[in-house]
C-alpha cells in the first residue's frame, strides 16, 4: 500500500468464488522463486491467467470466504501485491495468507458481504482503519470488520520490514 | 479460570497468568523452523538490517520440498541456505539426505516436546500438536521477524474439543477419521481455532497415527491442533531428548466455543476419500463407484510414516501393480527409510511395480518426481487435491487413507484393501 495511507480507493478488478487457496494465487511449481517482485509473473498462473494482465495498480480482489486457505507460501501475498492489487477484500481469509499479507503491506479486509455487494468495475473507497467500505458506483456501504490495532500499526509503517527497520533505529 | 491447551501454552510463552480469547498477546518463540522457504526469510532478515539470530539453538532448518534440488535455480537456493547456515552457526540443520520431511524430522530428533511454543514456514507446522505443543505456520518475513527477536504476536484462538468415542474398524485408519471430520466441519469449519482432539478412540491411536489428526486439521482451517500428552507419547518421546519432557492437559472446566462428539465406530465405518477439488468434499469409499487411477501416491508429512508403509505393504503383498497405474512411495524421513528396508517393506513394494522416492514432499507440492498430466487421476495418501495441486489443472486428486492408495494400485481403480487382501482378516488387524 501506498506508504501507510489507511485509506484506499481503486476499482474491482475481479470478484472471485470462495476457498481460493494458496494453490490458485500462486501455483506450487513456481515456489522457488524468491525475488518478491518477480512473483507477480505467476500470479493466478493457473485458473485465472487473465486477471495479471487486467490488473492496474491500486486495484482490488473481491472473493467470497476463506481466501488465501492453504499453503504459508507467502509468494501468493507477494504476488498480489507486486502485480499491483491494492487491497484483497473477502468474507474470510486463511490465517497464514491473513498475517503474511499485512506484513507484506498488502490491505486485507475481512467483508462478509463485499463479494455480493460488488461487480467488477465498481469503484470502492475503503477506510482500513475504521472497516468500512463504500461503493461509489452503487452509492451504498458495505460492512467490514475493522482491522486489529497490531494489523494497523504494521500496514501504516507499509509492512513488517519497514516496521522492524524503523524499530532498530529508534 | 480454567484454561484450554493453547491458552496455558500462550500465558506461559507470553508470561501472564491466564490469558482470553481474542486476546492479543506477544508470546516468547521456543522453536523456529523454516525448510527451502528459508532463502525468503533470510532475505527478509538481511532487509531488516539484522546481523545475527537471537539464538542459533532455537532453530531449525530441514531441506524437504526440492531434494536433490531439481533446478539449478533450487540448487543456488540451497546453497544460499548452507552458507546462512554456517554462517549464523545454526546447527540443527538437516540437508539432503540427512532428515526428510521436516514434520516428521523435528519429532524424531527430540526437537519438540509437550509446552513448547513453536513457530514453522510451513502450514503443516500444526502437526506438531501430536506432542502437545502450540505449533502453527507463519510466513517467511514473519519468521524473519522471529529470527530477529525470538518473539511473535498470537491473537489467543478459541478453542474447539472434539471427542471421538468407539473405535476404528478394520481399515479404517486416523486418516479417515479426519477426512471424515473436515467433510462435516467445512475447510473453513475450524479457521483460526485451537482444536483439542480426545476421546477413547483417540487415545489408542498411535503417536504416528495422531499426527494424521493435528496434520489435516491444518485443513478444515486450525490455528493449531492436539491430541492428549499421555503415556504413549511420553514413551515415543523419552528416548529422542535428554531435555525433561513436561506434560499438559486443558483444565477440567476449560471454556470450549464447541464441543463435537464423534462415534467413530457408526459414524465412520468405512474408509473416507476426499474428491477432487477440495479436502472437505469426502464420501465414503464406497460411494464413489469406478474411478480408474493412473499415478497412487503413498507418502507426505501426513501419510508417509512407517505404520502407512507397512499397511500398504501388507496390502500389496503378493500382488501386482496393475498395468495402467503407478504408484509411488515416499517414506517420510531417512530413518523411516531405513527401517522399512530393514523390515522388508520397500522390498515388498518394489517387487509390486512401486517406485521409491528419496524422503520429502515429492510430487505433493507439484514440482516433481510424479507429475500429473491432464486428464489424469491419482489417488494419494498426501493432503490436498486442490486444481493443480500435483500437476496439470486438468488432472484429478484424490486423497485417502495408505491403505486404499494401496489397494487401488494393484486394482487400478478406487479399491477397499479389502478386496485386494488375501489373508486371513483376523490376522490384519492394523
Amino acid at each position: 500500500m501506498p506508504d501507510g495511507n489507511l485509506k484506499l480507493r481503486g476499482v474491482v478488478r475481479a470478484v472471485l468464488g470462495d476457498h481460493v487457496d494458496t494453490d490458485i494465487i500462486y501455483p506450487g511449481r513456481y515456489l522457488n522463486i524468491t525475488d518478491r517482485e518477480k512473483t507477480a509473473e505467476h500470479l493466478f498462473a493457473l485458473s485465472y491467467p487473465e486477471i495479471r494482465g487486467s490488473l492496474a495498480a491500486g486495484d482490488f480482489v473481491v472473493a467470497g470466504k476463506n481466501f488465501g486457505c492453504g499453503s504459508s507460501r507467502e509468494q501468493a501475498a507477494a504476488a498480489l501485491k507486486f502485480a499491483g492489487v491494492g487491497a484483497v477484500i473477502a468474507g474470510s481469509f486463511g490465517r497464514i495468507f491473513f498475517r503474511n499479507a499485512i506484513n507484506l503491506g498488502l490491505p486485507v479486509v475481512i467483508a462478509p458481504e463485499a463479494r455480493a455487494g460488488c461487480a467488477v468495475g465498481d469503484q470502492l473507497e475503503i477506510d482500513l482503519g475504521a472497516g468500512e467500505i463504500r461503493n461509489l458506483t452503487g452509492n451504498r456501504s458495505i460492512l467490514a470488520a475493522a482491522l486489529d490495532r497490531k494489523c494497523v500499526e504494521l500496514l501504516a509503517a507499509g509492512g513488517l520490514i519497514p516496521y522492524l527497520k524503523a524499530k532498530r533505529v529508534a | 479460570m480454567a484454561m484450554t491447551i493453547a491458552e496455558k501454552i500462550l500465558a506461559r510463552a507470553a508470561g501472564l497468568h491466564q490469558v482470553v480469547p481474542d486476546q492479543v498477546v506477544t508470546a516468547r518463540v521456543d522453536l523456529a523452523m523454516s525448510h527451502e522457504n528459508a532463502d525468503l526469510v533470510r532475505k527478509s532478515f538481511l532487509e531488516i538490517g539484522a546481523l545475527r539470530v537471537w539464538d542459533p539453538t532455537r532453530i531449525v532448518i530441514i531441506f524437504d520440498h526440492r531434494i536433490p534440488a531439481e533446478s539449478e535455480r533450487t540448487a543456488a537456493t540451497h546453497k544460499a541456505i548452507r552458507e546462512f547456515v554456517a554462517a549464523q552457526g545454526i546447527s540443527n540443520f538437516y540437508d539432503v539426505g540427512r532428515g526428510g520431511i521436516c514434520h516428521q524430522v523435528l519429532p524424531e530428533n527430540g526437537h519438540v516436546r509437550p509446552g513448547m511454543l513453536v513457530v514453522g514456514t510451513d502450514s503443516h507446522t500444526i502437526t506438531h500438536g501430536a506432542f502437545g505443543s502450540f505449533a502453527t505456520g507463519i510466513g517467511a518475513t514473519e519468521m524473519a521477524g522471529v529470527w530477529c527477536e525470538g518473539a511473535l504476536w498470537f491473537k489467543v484462538p478459541h478453542s474447539f474439543r472434539i471427542d471421538v468415542q468407539g473405535q476404528l474398524e478394520q481399515w479404517v485408519s486416523a486418516k479417515d477419521l479426519i477426512l471424515y471430520i473436515i467433510g462435516k466441519l467445512g475447510a473453513d469449519g475450524a479457521d483460526y481455532r485451537a482444536v483439542e482432539f480426545d476421546g477413547p478412540a483417540i487415545r489408542r491411536l498411535s503417536v504416528a497415527s495422531r499426527m494424521v489428526l493435528t496434520n489435516l486439521a491444518m485443513e478444515m482451517g486450525a490455528k493449531v491442533a492436539f491430541t492428549p500428552v499421555d503415556e504413549e507419547l511420553l514413551e515415543y518421546l523419552r528416548p529422542l531428548t535428554p531435555q525433561k519432557i513436561g506434560s499438559i492437559a486443558p483444565d477440567r472446566d476449560a471454556h470450549y466455543e464447541r464441543i463435537i462428539t464423534i462415534d467413530a465406530s457408526r459414524e465412520v465405518s468405512e474408509p473416507q476419500v476426499a474428491c477432487p477439488h477440495a479436502v472437505d468434499n469426502v464420501r465414503p469409499l464406497s460411494e464413489l463407484g469406478e474411478v480408474a487411477i493412473d499415478q497412487a501416491v503413498l507418502g507426505s508429512c501426513t501419510n508417509g510414516r512407517l505404520e502407512d508403509l507397512e499397511v500398504a505393504a501388507r496390502v500389496v503383498a503378493g500382488n501386482t501393480i496393475c498395468e495402467r497405474t503407478r504408484l509411488v512411495v515416499i517414506p517420510a524421513s531417512q530413518q523411516i527409510y531405513r527401517e522399512a528396508l530393514h523390515l522388508g517393506y520397500l522390498e515388498t513394494l518394489v517387487a509390486a511395480g512401486a517406485i521409491i522416492n528419496p524422503p520429502g514432499c515429492g510430487p505433493c507440492v507439484g514440482v516433481h518426481q510424479g507429475i500429473l498430466a491432464a486428464g489424469e487421476t491419482c489417488v494419494s495418501s498426501t493432503n490436498r487435491n486442490f486444481v493443480g495441486r500435483m500437476g496439470s489443472k486438468d488432472s484429478q486428486v484424490y486423497l485417502a487413507s495408505p491403505a486404499v492408495v494401496a489397494a487401488s494400485a494393484v486394482a487400478g481403480r478406487l479399491a477397499h484393501p479389502a478386496s485386494i487382501v488375501q489373508e486371513d482378516p483376523c490376522l490384519m488387524e492394523i
